[in-house]
């Protein structure tokens, strides 16, 4: 039986040999084809004695399975190889740049909006909007800001020409005057109407410009009116908010007194960072106070029965404290290699 | 408000440092805005004699000077200064001194020794003044330290103070209210009447007598009006930003600073007979002390004698009849105005004064009799004279009234949601002077003459906090009924289409609401635009009733910048006229959304051929906005677009906003290069959105068919397609644009549309001969409507 296991021997080493299919499968018809070898051996089984030929024909079908193997290794050598040399030629530069187009972005101040509008909505504020060719009486009188009040002077107001009962809006703040009147008369003969909470972001306008000052600017307006809203519950939402918008717990919040018409007590609110480039000074971002009661009589709410708060803050401040702006003038120039940068 | 610490802390002194005492004031409403030390620390300064001075051996611009430093021996030192003098009194840094920045050593200059230094003003960080020794006055005591010499251990505090705190305008105002806040008593000026030694007195009539209640009038004879004015005085005037003119002007500004009194002196030779208070007569004209002539308005408050108008009272004297160098009689006016015949007027002639300032935000109405008497002390003293009776007329009933507010207590803790007992508030309000009885659980409260910012329940309740202090008042999460806010699904927000867009390579931006006149008229021809009445510069005059323009500027902006890729979007509003606008009658504020795309399609990049963005690339994007909506769109002419390429954008049949590329007129006149291709939409369209609707989805196997139908090139495909789906078989479930062409093979004059026929049915799967006969049908249709014909 040593020449069957030449034979096997004999049939691996031709296999090996076989460069690709083709010479493989040539190969393969010299031992396993009708022809070939192994069916010459197994042809001969007839000639032996039937004692012989049971033990004969297990031989020379253990060697016929040794050779199948033999050429299946072959053969999956042969398609790796191939496979590999596809792998090859196919092969990337990965380190190329990714194709398409780019992703544009919000303005920087439009960021600083969406992320103040959520913190609100998340506690309930729903957002309100106004008008930006405002009325004398919607931005100053019904605010208890009559002709004459020194207070005028603390705004510069763009005029329209031939037209002495509008303006353009000086503040976001107659959006509450709206807002109110709106909401009492959608809840007027009710025995108790529903608390009234709003933001109302937007742009404003004033007679000035400078490194910080623009004549347009932007402000947020907020107001809470209900049954039981007191100063400390004002303190309460600003502060909370300001945490929450710098995302940071190292900052201290101070009300300071001041005067707006349209709210009495009138506060003044202070941030400081307790690190950073601006650690320790007192920052001016936003004014607010207890809504007067005139103003929430204009509003026909009874400020008797009703108390609210309002806030006017400053986003354009607030995004330039955030991202680190230092001109305010650059918010409003559309220089993209500015703007670019808040993607 | 500036003012010296100093002449504050001789009204009343806390044991407060500067830093305190500034955060007191900042924390109760009169925020310091500034707080600077007079002069930087130093130390070795005195008061130095020139007692010789020879010029160097060794150099020719420098002195050897012995000085007389109050040390017993002369010091020796050399002197670059060219005005250094013998018998001059100058600052003198001796050896060991610290200045601004280094220290005082014996020294050798070019050879000879020098033992200290002598000062200009810019050394010692008092002023800019570097043009030679600093000069003292020639009664200087010698060795004295230079610091207590001119009081320079002072500090110059700025108060920004709100219109409602016109009592803090003086130093007095602001004592009063340090020694509320720290508990500390108050050393107000002791003002003694000055008894009259003239019997000269000069009538007056209050003619307005609600605009001007009370007037008081002094005659002062034989005056020095050239006498200096003493140094204390000059050096508190000078703390408190107000220049020394004349020891006359300087008493009226002192006395205004230290109470809050205006005062006017006029040349009593200038005035003839009484004095009236009076409204202008027609035509007539005052010239002011600034040598600006006006012509009073009719509700303009006059101070005149019997021959002509003198001042606008209460706002600025006349040129021509108040006091001069050569006044030897005066004639002193302390009088009160009423705020409201003050406030404005100023303003309206283009100036405000420190008087009008005070008496348009409210003056002690009780002050002007004793304000007249220290006025008329410090002048005796300074300038000598004889003085008058004061003469006082006074319209009681018109003096402002102080009618008792009532407080509910309860209410000013639930207002705060602070509980201080009533006995606390009651302590509170007493401290800044407010009289204060019961009535039943109610507090009457009735505010002192200075205060002109307390008439109703809410000013008391302001007045607690701020005396509670702000700060104590704690921070609470506040309490309210939770309830969900709407979240409609059948529209977007704002904030999703700024999303959409950022994600289509659009960049944000805002751009002001007033444009310059031409680019409403070029881009909008819009000849009549909303102009603004006080515009800030002619490129902000008119109100914008588009935003391509803006947006234009922005490419023009980043091209010089040498960008050449420009894309970028804005959100605002736009204004227009509209007699019945809402809600401001009279114009039309709608948001609306634009954007320009100019430059290359895509970012340069490798292995994808540069070309130009086009009409269609942003007509792509406009649709996306909209998805799954379908928009229509027409051909449409506007002045800012080329009139080929250009549509107006139709959802639901409403127009709603335009796309197209710039005009080639404007790409020329604003030097563009290429053009760039924009859209502008109303928001209010963008935002709707339809809820997705469920529709079933066939298991039956789905048939297309390819067909190239050949039209003439001017139809517009939108018409063509709307064709193709006038008549379809039921089973065709689209028909899809996917190829147009022209050149070899068809007509000049005609173009070949590829349109891709999807057929399929719910219930069974289709036959061959029924997709050849819609396929047919189809074709047919457009045969005969359009004269198309189905391509070889």
């Amino acid at each position: 039986m040593d020449k069957l296991d030449q034979l096997v021997q004999q049939a691996a080493a031709e296999f090996a040999a076989a460069a690709d299919g083709v010479q493989l499968e040539q190969a393969k018809a010299r031992f396993l084809g009708k022809t070939g070898v192994l069916t010459e051996q197994l042809k001969g089984l007839g000639k032996l004695a039937p004692e012989e030929r049971r033990a004969a024909g297990a031989e020379i079908n253990r060697a016929k399975d040794a050779i199948e193997a033999a050429l299946e290794a072959r053969r999956n050598a042969l398609r790796e190889a191939v496979l590999l040399a596809q792998l090859a030629a196919e092969a990337l530069d990965v380190t190329l740049p990714g194709r398409g187009t780019s992703a544009g972005g919000l303005h920087p101040v439009s960021r600083t909006l969406e992320r103040i509008e959520g913190l609100f909505r998340s506690i309930g504020f729903v957002v309100a909007d106004g008008p930006e060719i405002e009325t004398d009486w919607h931005n100053f009188t019904a605010l208890n800001t009559p002709e004459n009040h020194p207070a005028r002077s603390m705004h510069d107001t763009f005029y329209l020409e031939g037209n002495d009962e509008v303006l353009l809006r000086t503040h976001t703040s107659p959006v509450q005057v709206r807002a109110m009147l709106d909401h009492a008369a959608r809840h007027a003969g009710r025995e108790q109407m529903p608390e009234l909470r709003i933001i109302a972001p937007g742009r404003v306008y004033r007679v000035d410009s400078d490194a910080t000052h623009s004549p347009m600017f932007h402000q947020v307006e907020g107001l809470w009116v209900g049954e039981s809203v007191s100063f400390a519950d004002l303190k309460g939402v600003i502060a909370d908010f300001l945490r929450k918008f710098f995302e940071t717990e190292d900052l201290q919040v101070r009300f300071r007194p001041s005067f707006f018409p349209f709210t009495e007590p009138s506060a003044e609110i202070d941030v400081a960072f307790m690190s950073g480039a601006l650690e320790g000074r007192w920052l001016e971002i936003a004014g607010c106070g207890m809504v007067h009661p005139n103003v929430l009589r204009f509003g026909g709410i009874d400020p008797e029965r009703y108390t609210g708060f309002a806030f006017g803050m400053g986003p354009d401040r607030l995004t330039m404290l955030r991202y680190g702006v230092n001109d305010l003038r650059l918010f409003f120039e559309g220089d993209l290699r500015f703007l670019s940068q808040f993607r | 408000m500036q003012f010296s610490e100093q002449w504050l802390r001789s009204l009343v002194n806390p044991p407060l440092d500067s830093e305190a005492l500034g955060h007191l004031l900042t924390m109760a409403g009169l925020e310091v805005e500034e707080s600077a030390p007079v002069a930087p620390p130093f130390t070795g300064v005195v008061v130095a004699r020139i007692v010789e001075a020879e010029k160097h051996p060794n150099a020719d611009k420098l002195k050897l000077c012995k000085v007389d430093a109050g040390q017993g021996d002369l010091l020796q030192i050399v002197c670059g200064a060219p005005n250094a003098a013998v018998g001059m009194k100058v600052p003198c840094a001796v050896v060991g001194a610290k200045l601004p920045g280094f220290e005082i050593k014996a020294a050798k200059l070019r050879g000879v020794e020098s033992f200290g230094m002598l000062c200009s003003a810019r050394e010692l960080g008092l002023s800019e003044d570097h043009g030679g020794l600093m000069d003292l006055p020639a009664d200087a005591p010698v060795g004295t330290n230079l610091r207590e010499y001119l009081a320079l251990d002072d500090t110059l505090f700025t108060i920004k103070l709100t219109p409602n705190r016109s009592d803090c305008l003086s130093l007095l105002g602001v004592g009063r209210e340090v020694a509320a806040l720290t508990g500390q008593p108050l050393s107000a000026p002791q003002i003694a009447v000055v008894a009259p030694t003239l019997d000269d007195r000069r009538a007056i009539v209050l003619d307005a007598p609600a605009a001007c209640p009370r007037y008081c009038g002094r005659i002062v004879r034989g005056v020095d009006a050239k006498a200096p004015t003493p140094d204390w005085m000059k050096q508190r005037l000078q703390r408190c930003g107000v220049r020394s003119i004349s020891a006359l002007v300087d008493v009226t500004n002192y006395v205004m600073l230290e109470l809050g009194q205006p005062l006017h002196a006029f040349d009593n030779a200038h005035l003839s007979g009484a004095i009236h208070v009076r409204y202008p007569r027609e035509g007539e004209q005052v010239l002011l002390l600034n040598e600006q002539t006006v012509t009073p308005a009719a509700d303009t408050l006059l101070i005149a004698d019997e021959a002509r108008a003198l001042a606008l009272a209460g706002i600025m004297g006349g040129e021509d009849s108040g006091i001069t160098l050569e006044t030897t009689d005066m004639f002193l006016e302390s009088a009160f105005f009423a705020p409201d015949a003050i406030a404005g007027r100023a303003r309206s002639y283009g100036f405000v004064s420190d008087a009008s300032h005070r008496f348009e935000r409210g003056v002690d109405f009780e002050l002007a009799a004793s304000a007249i008497e220290r006025a008329t002390q410090l002048i005796l003293d300074i300038c000598g004279g004889a003085a008058g009776p004061v003469v006082e007329a006074v319209s009681k009933e018109h003096l402002p009234a102080r009618k008792p507010v009532r407080l509910r207590p309860a209410r000013a803790r639930r207002l705060l949601g602070i509980d201080p007992d009533d006995a606390a508030i009651v302590k509170l309000l007493n401290g800044v002077h407010l009289g204060v009885r019961h009535e039943g659980d109610d507090l009457l409260v009735v505010p002192p003459s200075f205060r002109f910012d307390i008439e109703i329940e809410e000013d008391l309740i302001e007045e607690i906090a701020r005396l509670y202090g702000y700060d104590n008042i704690p921070a609470l999460p506040p309490q309210g009924g939770l309830a969900m806010l709407d979240r409609s699904e059948s529209g977007r927000t704002a904030w999703d289409v700024r999303h959409l867009l950022a994600g289509r390579d659009y960049q944000e931006v805002v751009n002001y609401a007033f444009v310059e006149e031409a680019w409403e008229r070029d881009f909008c021809a819009n000849d009549a635009p909303i102009r603004l009445a006080n515009p800030i510069a002619s490129q902000m005059s008119v109100m914008r009733s588009s935003l391509i323009p803006g947006l234009t500027g922005n490419l023009v902006a980043n091209r010089k910048r040498q960008l050449s890729r420009v894309r970028v979007f804005e959100i605002g509003r736009c204004f227009e006229r509209k007699a019945d606008g809402e809600p401001v009658v009279g114009f039309h504020q709608p948001v609306r959304v634009a954007g320009l795309a100019a430059g290359p399609a895509l970012p340069e990049q490798w292995g994808v051929p540069t070309r130009n963005v086009d009409f269609y690339d942003v007509k792509g994007d406009v649709e996306a906005l909209f998805a799954p909506r379908v928009l229509k769109f027409e051909p449409v002419s506007e002045p800012a677009l080329h009139p080929g390429r250009a549509a107006a954008v139709l959802l639901d049949g409403r127009r709603i906003g335009v796309v197209g590329e710039l005009h080639p007129v404007w790409v020329q006149r604003y030097d563009l290069g290429t053009a760039p291709v924009v859209f502008e939409l109303d928001m209010d369209a963008v935002l709707l959105a339809d809820l997705p609707a469920y529709s079933e989805i066939s298991r039956q196997p789905a048939v297309t068919r390819d067909l190239a139908l050949v039209v003439e090139q001017a139809l517009p495909v939108a018409r063509v397609i709307e064709v193709l789906n006038e008549s379809v078989p039921a089973i065709v479930k689209g028909v899809e644009l996917f190829d147009v062409y022209h050149g070899k093979g068809i007509d000049p004059g005609k173009k070949s549309l590829a349109f891709r026929v999807l057929m399929q049915d719910t219930q069974r799967t289709l036959e061959d001969a029924e997709v050849d006969a819609a396929v047919t049908a189809i074709v047919h249709h457009a045969e005969t409507v359009l004269g198309a014909r189905l391509r070889g």
